[in-house]
């Protein structure tokens, strides 16, 4: 008979702590709760208020703008296919989860990645928490943040704000860290001081490689927005999740494909906006 | 000349040791023990020991030295992007090592400009933000800084280029455009590290004779520091050869050229091939006034007062050489009222042929001040070789092209001019 090691009550530390932190500060999430869900419901409105049809030119000539008349017709004829199956309602209501998740990492994300492209501990101290947030499976952060937040949208932004953080923080932290030191030594040179070197030298510089971390970034949001619908958040992945409780493919694929749509949109914009607009 | 110059940067003891246990290597160090057995003790290496020198008001010196040698090391402990682990560095009475970071910013600012090797310009910025770097750091307002900095570029050459960016020009404008960024800043001291390695050696040599003539306009005390001994002949006013991290000789060209230190020194100037290739034809000068071996003594001493010189080569009707007449004896013979100088000449002065080896001439220069008579092999007089001419000549023919093998022909009085040409092309 085998000795009977006790399993180590991980799960329950963890789930203590979760309590602790719901019960604690309640007021703190409550007001993160409000703050958030009155961003979401203004964006959300803003581009419902919207007729169809103008939004759409809108952002068709966003896409014109910044990338190529290309991009513009392949977004009026996405948009309008999105249009057409009935979806424009869910796709609304993804874009505002993703835009304000978005949004959220990246004011987190700059910041984080500047301070630990600077200091070499802080760098070591944040390198194998972004593996954690980055290799745990996306579903788990759904779990504690319905108590935190409760069902819905803030939840679903919660989640979301910490999957898609990493690759903000790592791509700034590798951008400043990718400096040619023979520019930061000839800024040391002419007498600049820490901030002017971010400012004028660092920033500058990285900025490309930001840029790729913030389209990351999008990226994720957006696939995790979709997940979210399983604690309640509205938008595509709802209508994705309805169908699978229904048993319907043919709505499953028609919400997939808008999905789709909207990621090849948000990918190319960013893409364009990094490389700079092209003449 | 030197001597009377004020200093300005004034370096005493300097020692650099990197890696963790300075402290160590410094005692091994005053002990006597060299930098590899200190290396094999400890893992410390010394990158600099015992470091004297002065940068005089001015002066463009040039630190020289193989990779290796500590030259990058030094430069960088002037401004302290090296951190130096002992010793003094004082420029207008403060010592660098002992500023805070505070201060250190603002000596930086205000005394120091840096040219670098690989140019590092910022890319994200063009020519004119490039050049404006210094000014806005120092927190010089835009108006002013924008017309600073262009007429630093104009200096250099670049003006209608104040838009492009650095990926957009060619080295040597980019280097140009670093060295705009550097004067545009007004330091008082501009350190250039190895600013014209990376360039091709026809745009190096334009470079070095654009540098000499925005030193000598601006007389501007510059360090520069060259692995090139070539390039050092060619712009230093004194040279600093370093060795293993310490200074082997302090000199002039000429100094270096015709004393070297020790046995490094003298093979390192063997590299210059150029003073064995060239030959004394080639740093010939017509000779600007000769006597005659009939001519009266107030007759000669009108010739030397017209050409302004204090000694005059004296030959017969058909130029083979005779003697030099020294202002002196002349004034000996005007007034012991001889109607000829003939009785009144010295054999105290070098002749050689034109082949002669530039090289052989250094020692001669030593030895008197004359200049030295080129004579064909009937004692012809065909020029005189004076003591600048030389290192001028080796100057010149250490940049590309060969010219001083193609010349070898035109033994006259035109081959200083073909070369100088040929050099400047």
């Amino acid at each position: 008979m085998a000795i009977e090691i006790p399993s180590i009550p991980l799960g329950g530390w963890i789930e203590g702590g979760l309590d602790w932190l719901t019960s604690e500060y309640s007021i703190v999430t409550r007001g993160i709760s409000r703050v958030t869900q009155t961003g979401i419901d203004g964006l959300n409105d803003a581009l419902m208020w919207l007729p169809e049809w103008g939004l759409l030119a809108i952002i068709v000539g966003l896409c014109w703008w910044v990338a190529n008349l290309r991009l513009g017709i392949g977004a009026a004829l996405g948009l309008a296919l999105i249009w057409n199956l009935g979806l424009w309602e869910p796709m609304i209501e993804t874009l505002t989860l993703v835009v304000i998740a978005t949004l959220v990492a990246v004011v987190i994300a700059i910041p984080v990645g500047i301070a630990a492209a600077l200091s070499e501990r802080l760098y070591k101290t944040i390198m194998p928490v972004l593996d954690f947030m980055q290799t745990m499976p996306a579903f788990v952060y759904l779990i504690p943040a319905i108590p935190f937040f409760g069902i819905g949208s803030v939840s679903a932004i919660f989640a979301t704000v910490i999957f898609s953080m990493p690759p903000a923080i790592r791509f700034t932290t590798l951008g400043i860290r990718q400096v040619p030191t023979d520019l930061i030594e000839a800024a040391d040179a002419y007498g600049a001081t820490r901030s002017q070197k971010l400012i004028k030298v660092q920033l500058p510089m990285s900025l490309p490689t930001v840029m790729a971390g913030i389209n990351q970034t999008i990226m994720l949001a957006l696939s995790m927005v979709v997940i979210a619908a399983m604690i309640g958040a509205d938008g595509l992945g709802s209508e994705v999740w309805r169908a699978i409780q229904r048993l319907r493919p043919g709505d499953g694929f028609e919400a997939g494909i808008a999905v789709v749509i909207l990621a090849m949109l948000l990918d190319r914009v960013t893409q364009s906006l990094r490389k700079g607009r092209k003449t | 000349m030197n001597e009377n110059r004020n200093v300005k940067i004034r370096v005493r003891n300097l020692t650099k040791v990197f890696g963790n246990q300075p402290k160590k290597a410094l005692e091994m160090h005053k002990e006597g023990m060299k930098r590899p057995e200190i290396f094999d003790k400890t893992g410390q290496t010394l990158g600099l020991s015992d470091i004297n020198f002065d940068v005089y008001e001015g002066e463009l010196l040039v630190i020289m030295g193989l990779s290796g040698s500590g030259k990058s090391t030094l430069i960088r402990c002037l401004n302290r992007l090296i951190e130096p682990t002992e010793g003094e560095i004082v420029i207008d009475g403060e010592n660098i090592p002992e500023l805070s970071d505070k201060a250190l910013l603002e000596c930086r600012r205000r005394h120091f400009s840096m040219v670098f090797q690989n140019f590092a310009l910022f890319p994200h910025r063009t020519v004119q933000q490039n050049a404006e770097f210094g000014l806005e750091i120092r927190g010089v307002d835009k108006e002013e800084r924008s017309k600073v900095a262009r007429k630093a570029l104009e200096h250099v050459g670049l003006n209608g280029w104040e838009d492009a960016y650095p990926n957009q020009l060619s080295g040597g404008m980019q280097q140009r455009v670093g060295l705009a960024r550097a004067l545009a800043n007004d330091s008082t001291v501009l350190l250039m590290d190895e600013a014209f390695s990376a360039l091709d050696p026809l745009i190096r040599g334009d470079m070095q004779q654009e540098l000499l003539e925005l030193q000598h306009r601006m007389q501007k005390t510059t360090v520069f520091i060259t692995h090139d001994l070539d390039e050092a002949i060619n712009i230093g006013d004194r040279i600093i050869l370093l060795k293993d991290g310490a200074i082997v000789q302090i000199g002039t060209p000429e100094e270096i050229l015709t004393h070297p230190a020790d046995d490094y020194v003298a093979r390192f100037i063997e590299g210059v091939d150029m003073s064995r290739i060239l030959t004394a034809q080639h740093a010939m000068r017509p000779v600007r006034a000769t006597a005659r071996e009939e001519d009266g003594p107030r007759t000669t001493l009108r010739k030397m007062n017209e050409n302004g010189i204090d000694s005059i080569y004296v030959t017969t009707r058909d130029r083979k050489l005779l003697g030099l007449a020294e202002v002196d004896a002349v004034e000996q013979a005007a007034k012991e009222g001889k109607d000829t100088i003939r009785d009144y000449l010295t054999q105290d002065f070098r002749a050689v042929g034109p082949d002669e080896p530039l090289h052989n001439l250094f020692a001669m220069f030593s030895e008197k001040s004359f200049p030295i008579a080129v004579v064909d092999d009937s004692r012809k007089l065909l020029g005189v070789v004076v003591k600048g001419a030389v290192l001028d000549e080796l100057a010149r023919a250490a940049e590309p092209a060969e010219v001083g093998a193609d010349e070898s022909e035109a033994g006259t009085d035109t081959a200083n001019e073909n070369i100088a040409a040929a050099g400047d092309a």
